[in-house]
């Protein structure tokens, strides 16, 4: 059976609901307090998903992600690079992926050690923003977003502007690695930028939340939906569209 | 000391909002630059020290100078904000945390580092201009404010950064002796309102210990012939507080001797368990932190809502913050710790165009906040602590009314759920045995938070003291949430956990001792911020996000290494025993020593009197309008009705993956009253469809004509909300807060005492128990107008009242958009005359005059049953319960949330024959009605299910952009839906 291995502690807290559709997909979840990952970071090794949830990791304070990210440096880096060198899945969402990208592994455009390349900036409007989003499929290459074309999934972030150079986003063009673009801008985001995947396709990092569409009843006009379908006498869907993420990733290794 | 300055050179969004936000206030003001400075108050070397800039920034978008920050020759004035000694500085907190484990350094006690903000003005700017600034951009309650020009700031430099440290005077004593036993009753009074006196004169800060109470304290000392410590004088001063005690309900009033609480609350509840039998919902009730009901055979679901009202009126962002985050520590603190799955708020507020200054004092120098700077604050406190916890807060109200302008009420509760067993054992129960070690873990103590209890049951004058101010961290305590909830809980390592709120570990220790039956503490063994505090101030400190436990020796390790891995602090302060004492040392000696049922049960109790006659209404001389669609569109954009959709979008609603009906509905997102969120568990999500229907209910504006039928008013809306959204009155429950004023005047506690009544009546007549309250006494404001005349503003009475009830199939539940064009409109419930402090009345300044809203709970109960058997068959498309403005604001609700047309004539609406006044019947905000859509082809078995209630089929849904209203064949209203939608969300905060 997959393993997925979800890092938790020190502020992340979206690992349940997470956990929850990784579980739903089919695969065996272990929950890891990045203390203990430090402690013994062979535990790695029994997995074939890391995931980063969203989060608040060090109360966002010195930048979104960047405390985190250090404290990983400082301690870990090494078995997580040996970790995505492997043939493995590694996601962060929103909190998540501003970790990945303070780290490197996001969207690490040369498989060299990993160095920053990319930031999540505060928003546009320099506020906390929560609601739904319309977003398209713009990669070929990556693992997590096969066969989905359009999908809408819910934001909440205050800091979720990608920025890179120039160059870096000519080099994330022609290795397709963007992921995920809005269609309506709502960060100020660089190309309308929601999430990349690394050259592989294989290291996914997104802002919007597919873990909080996983029921049918999270959209917001859902309730229209099923008045339709109830005057159809057709029966109620029960899954949401965010799982197919999820449900990408153990396919992946079926 | 070193300075490190982060100076963000891509994207400065914060600068370009502040630059636009001071544009509109300071015409010559051309630019603002935000710099984040970090002092560094420890010897780092230049290699250590560009190592550090990195890890506090981002090399991407930002850049990094090291030494006093030099700005641009074009600068015209330079601002250094920085903390006052002893805030909560969070960001500082996390850089010396990165610093520390990048560098792999410790700091030692007198090392620090602390935040600063710089801010560089381009432009010209008067020096008043710079003084109104100052009120602008800092709080001088916990912020120091500095300004300068280019010159002067390069004249002084260095000097302008020195670290905010706490520098406190080692004492001689633990605690000095209090000499009440030779007081006499003038000495007593001044003791009572200004404190213990210090040795240079001064007074320590309010006891708020009555004469009557004081005179008790002498006699249990007189007894024991000694005099008692400070801190003993202290520690009763926090227990007895209206704050902690709630004596005002707990006291006989006129004929009712077991006093509001038990003789109407607790009643209630009573009756109705009892009255209800297996079918009872109630699991914990009054006794713990929160109140438990069943969600299903294997969970439940704890409600809990505080108040922080006069913090809140001083730092506004401190006051919500450290209010949110409290009471999710209700949550934890319910039975062996309740996670903590939805926050909820409510903002009461003055008139935001109230622009006439107050001040508190005499000498017009202290000015109080304006409505919109507390509303911005508390919106900003809220947001912080529900996002930075990962805790959805889908649910919550504004309400503004011109007698909030002296002090905000600020609304905050918590839904907890939690394992009915945990271990084999109920996991609400707990209970400290003697022997147990007492443990308090999370943040440290400090100077910050003393004396907030008894503050809190004072009436706010110019002596409210600045450090009953604190900031909340929800990062330390998300933390610690983690390490208790996730684990420690799981492993049966403690017996007994509460929180620790007002009064700190005075209280949480004394109330956890009434288990095992007595307490011996070790103050010298709780860690603190800085050095020197003294032992009383430790004791009763509320600095915030901490939690005690009473934890099994043996079990003591396992425990401290599950918080070290949280890095969460813990410490052992002492024993649970059982030799009927309260016994506190400091470094051995003993300094408090109290007999515990003197201390919990020997405040003594007064008879109180009430003298309250409801006001005879008279009619209004207000005439009906020529235009009314005029009217509906003022209506739509007045502050109480309008969208605060601003608010809805900055609070996280779809964190823990449960978000079913959310705060904004339909494309034309339209605030609703009652939110749908299933608790995301693996056991509960795959199982069932079951989930918690939250709503609200206030109506302070029908206080000043009946507090029976206020009290009436927000117990039925709180229903009727549940309902509206397919939620059944048999699994439902209340929660009562009741926010006073004055309350030793016999006209408040009559206006009190009607609506504790009102509670008990509806309570039963619905058979919705009562599972927890609070209530807050005196928010009344006195100070002075910009003449120096004394004036005292009291916030009305208010009551709010949370409901809380499960949904067996969440796609059952019913949003308040219309679903489809050609969908029938239909009203039920009867529409009275009842424009008594309606929106309608209030909006042309007539709160005064015309018959309240009453609730007939009889009727209502029939409409509400068949209403959820409506639901159950799925008969109704969408459902919205007219609340404030009536029947016309909600049928515009119902248009703006949709985007589709609506066509209604109101010819048939149900309505006594003589009511015939078409603004009053479009206004009118009577109680226990509905109105539904509902597919053409349900018509006939939707109308033989009401048969038994008045109801009328009043129009239908179109596709296009028209909302009209007419009656007997005139037209009324005409407009569109887009004009609707304009005013409806009109910003009116900026």
């Amino acid at each position: 059976m997959i393993k997925t291995l979800i890092i938790t502690g020190l502020g992340i807290n979206s690992e349940e609901e997470t956990a929850f559709c990784f579980q739903r997909a089919g695969s065996e979840i272990s929950f890891v307090h990045i203390n203990d990952l430090i402690q013994n970071h062979k535990i790695l090794d029994q997995h074939q998903i890391l995931a980063f949830p969203g989060g608040f990791s060090y109360g966002d304070h010195t930048g979104s992600g960047n405390a985190f990210a250090n404290k990983i440096k400082n301690h870990l880096l090494e078995p997580i690079i040996k970790f995505a060198d492997q043939d493995k899945l590694i996601i962060g969402i929103c909190n998540g992926f501003q970790i990945l990208t303070n780290l490197g592994l996001l969207p690490r455009t040369e498989s060299n050690h990993p160095s920053r390349e990319a930031v999540l900036m505060p928003n546009e409007s320099a506020t906390f923003q929560c609601h739904w989003t319309d977003l398209k499929i713009s990669s070929q290459k990556c693992v997590w977003t096969k066969d989905i074309n359009e999908i809408e999934l819910p934001i909440a972030h205050g800091e979720g502007n990608f920025y890179c150079s120039p160059a870096t986003l000519k080099t994330l063009i022609s290795n397709d690695q963007i992921a995920l673009q809005y269609k309506n801008n709502p960060n100020g985001s660089l190309h309308d930028i929601a999430g990349i995947c690394d050259p592989t396709g294989k290291i996914f990092g997104l802002m919007p939340h597919p873990e909080r569409f996983n029921s049918f009843a999270n959209h917001p006009n859902w309730q229209t939906k099923k008045e339709v379908l109830v005057r159809q006498k057709q029966p109620i869907p029960e899954i949401g569209d965010g799982q197919k993420i999820f449900d990408n990733a153990i396919n992946y290794f079926q | 000391m070193k300075i490190i300055n982060v100076i963000t050179t891509l994207n400065d969004t914060r600068s370009k909002t502040l630059t636009s936000k001071l544009k509109t206030s300071f015409q010559k003001l051309e630019s603002a630059h935000i710099i984040d400075s970090y002092l560094i108050n420890k010897e780092f070397h230049q290699d250590h020290l560009d190592e550090i800039s990195k890890i506090l920034s981002n090399s991407i978008s930002q850049k990094t100078t090291i030494g006093t920050f030099i700005p641009p020759n074009d600068t015209s004035f330079i601002i250094v904000i920085n903390y006052l000694p002893g805030v909560t500085d969070n960001l500082a907190t996390i850089a010396k945390e990165a610093i520390r484990d990048h560098l792999k350094i410790d700091f030692q006690a007198d090392e620090s580092i602390h935040s600063t903000k710089i801010i560089l003005l381009k432009g010209i700017l008067s020096s008043e201009e710079l003084i109104s600034l100052k009120t602008q951009l800092s709080n001088p309650l916990i912020q120091k404010f500095q300004v300068f020009t280019n010159q002067q700031y390069s004249e002084k430099q260095q000097a302008i950064f020195s670290p905010p440290l706490v520098e406190i005077k080692p004492r001689k004593d633990p605690a000095d002796t209090v000499s009440i036993l030779t007081m006499s009753d003038a000495e007593l009074k001044e003791l009572g309102k200004k404190g213990i006196k210090n040795q240079d004169g001064s007074f320590r800060g309010p006891l708020s210990l009555s004469l009557q109470y004081l005179n008790t304290i002498k006699e249990y000392f007189r007894k024991t012939n000694r005099n008692p410590y400070d801190i003993e004088l202290e520690s009763i001063a926090q227990t007895w507080s209206e704050h902690c005690k709630h004596t005002i309900f707990a006291s006989p009033i006129d004929e009712i001797a077991e006093g509001l609480y038990k003789g109407y609350i607790k009643r209630a509840t009573n009756e109705i368990r009892s009255n209800k039998g297996d079918q009872d919902i109630c699991v914990s009730v009054f006794s713990d932190n929160a109140g438990g009901i069943i969600f299903d055979e294997n969970w439940i679901i704890t409600d809990k809502a505080e108040t922080h009202n006069s913090p809140s009126a001083l730092d506004p962002f401190g006051g919500a913050i450290t209010g949110i985050v409290g009471v999710n520590r209700d949550t934890i603190g319910f039975g062996k710790g309740a996670k903590p799955i939805i926050n909820k708020y409510g903002f009461c507020v003055g008139n935001l165009k109230d622009n006439e200054p107050i001040y508190r004092d005499a000498s017009l120098h202290t000015p109080t906040l304006t409505p919109p700077t507390i509303l911005n604050g508390i919106i900003a406190g809220v947001n912080e602590g529900g996002n930075c916890s990962g805790i959805p807060t889908p649910q919550g109200f504004v309400y503004f009314h011109n007698d909030y302008k002296g002090k905000p009420l600020v609304f905050v509760g918590t839904v907890g759920l939690i394992p009915r067993n945990i271990n084999s054992k109920p996991s609400w129960a707990k209970s400290a045995l003697p022997g147990d070690l007492i443990v308090v873990i999370g943040g440290r103590v400090g100077l910050d938070g003393i004396h907030g209890a008894t503050f809190s049951s004072e009436e706010l004058d110019p002596g409210s003291p600045s450090t009953a101010v604190q900031i909340g961290d929800p990062y330390i305590q998300k933390k610690l949430s983690d390490a208790l909830i996730k684990e420690a809980r799981d492993l049966d390592l403690y017996n007994s956990i509460t929180d620790n709120g007002a009064g700190g570990i005075s209280c949480s220790v004394a109330e956890m001792a009434k288990e095992s039956y007595g307490c011996y503490v070790e103050l010298d063994k709780v860690p603190t911020k800085y050095p020197n505090l003294a032992p009383w101030e430790i004791w009763i400190s509320e600095s915030q996000e901490r939690m005690t436990l009473a934890i099994p020796p043996e079990k003591y390790s396992q425990f401290l290494e599950i918080m070290e891995k949280h890095e969460v602090e813990s410490a052992i302060i002492g024993k649970f025993t059982d030799s009927g004492k309260c016994q506190v040392s400091f470094n051995k000696q003993i300094i408090l020593d109290l007999e515990l049922d003197f201390l919990h049960d020997g405040v003594p109790l007064n008879h109180l009197q009430t003298d309250y006659t409801p006001k005879t209404p008279s009619p209004t001389q207000i005439l009906a309008p020529e235009n009314i669609t005029d009217e509906l569109l003022t209506l739509l954009q007045s502050p109480n009705i309008a969208s605060y959709k601003f608010i809805s979008r900055q609070y996280d609603h779809n964190v823990q993956g449960g978000s079913i009906i959310k705060p904004l509905q339909g494309p034309g997102e339209v605030n609703t009253d009652t939110t749908v969120t299933q608790p995301l568990t693996p056991e509960i999500s795959q199982q069932s469809k079951r989930a918690i229907i939250c709503s609200q209910g206030i109506n302070p504006h029908y206080s000043a004509l009946n507090t029976y039928h206020m009290a009436a008013a927000a117990i039925d809306t709180a229903i009727r909300n549940i309902i509206s959204a397919g939620g059944p009155l048999s699994h439902l429950a209340l929660m009562d807060n009741f926010c006073w004023c004055s309350a030793t005047e016999p006209y408040r506690l009559g206006q009190l005492k009607e609506s504790a009544k009102a509670c008990y009546e509806y309570a039963v007549a619905y058979g919705t128990p009562f599972i927890s309250g609070k209530d807050s006494m005196f928010n009344d404001f006195n100070g002075y107008d910009k003449n120096g005349e004394p004036i005292k503003i009291s916030a009305p009475p208010t009551l709010l009242i949370s409901s809380i009830g499960v949904i067996k199939d969440y796609t059952k539940s019913i949003s308040i958009d219309p679903k489809l064009p050609g969908d029938l409109l239909y009203i039920l419930g009867e529409t009275l005359p009842e424009m008594g402090g309606s929106q309608y009345l209030v909006n042309k300044n007539d709160d005064q005059n015309e018959h309240v809203p009453k609730v007939n709970a009889s009727t209502a109960t029939t409409l509400y049953n068949l209403f959820t058997a409506a639901a159950e068959k799925r008969l109704i498309a969408s459902s919205i319960s007219p609340n404030l403005g009536g029947l016309a604001i909600a049928l515009a609700k119902k248009s703006i949330s949709s985007q589709f047309g609506i066509e209604i004539d109101l010819t048939n609406i149900p309505r006594p024959t003589d009511f015939q006044r078409l603004d009053f019947i479009l206004f009118s905000e009577t109680h226990s009605r509905f109105i539904v859509s509902i597919a053409p082809e349900n018509k006939e078995a939707f109308e033989k299910h009401f048969q038994q209630v008045p109801f009328a089929h009043i129009g239908h849904i179109t596709s296009d952009n028209n909302f009209t209203i007419s009656h007997a064949g005139a037209s009324i209203i005409k407009t569109t839906v887009d004009e609707l939608t304009k005013n409806y969300h009109k910003p009116y905060l900026t």
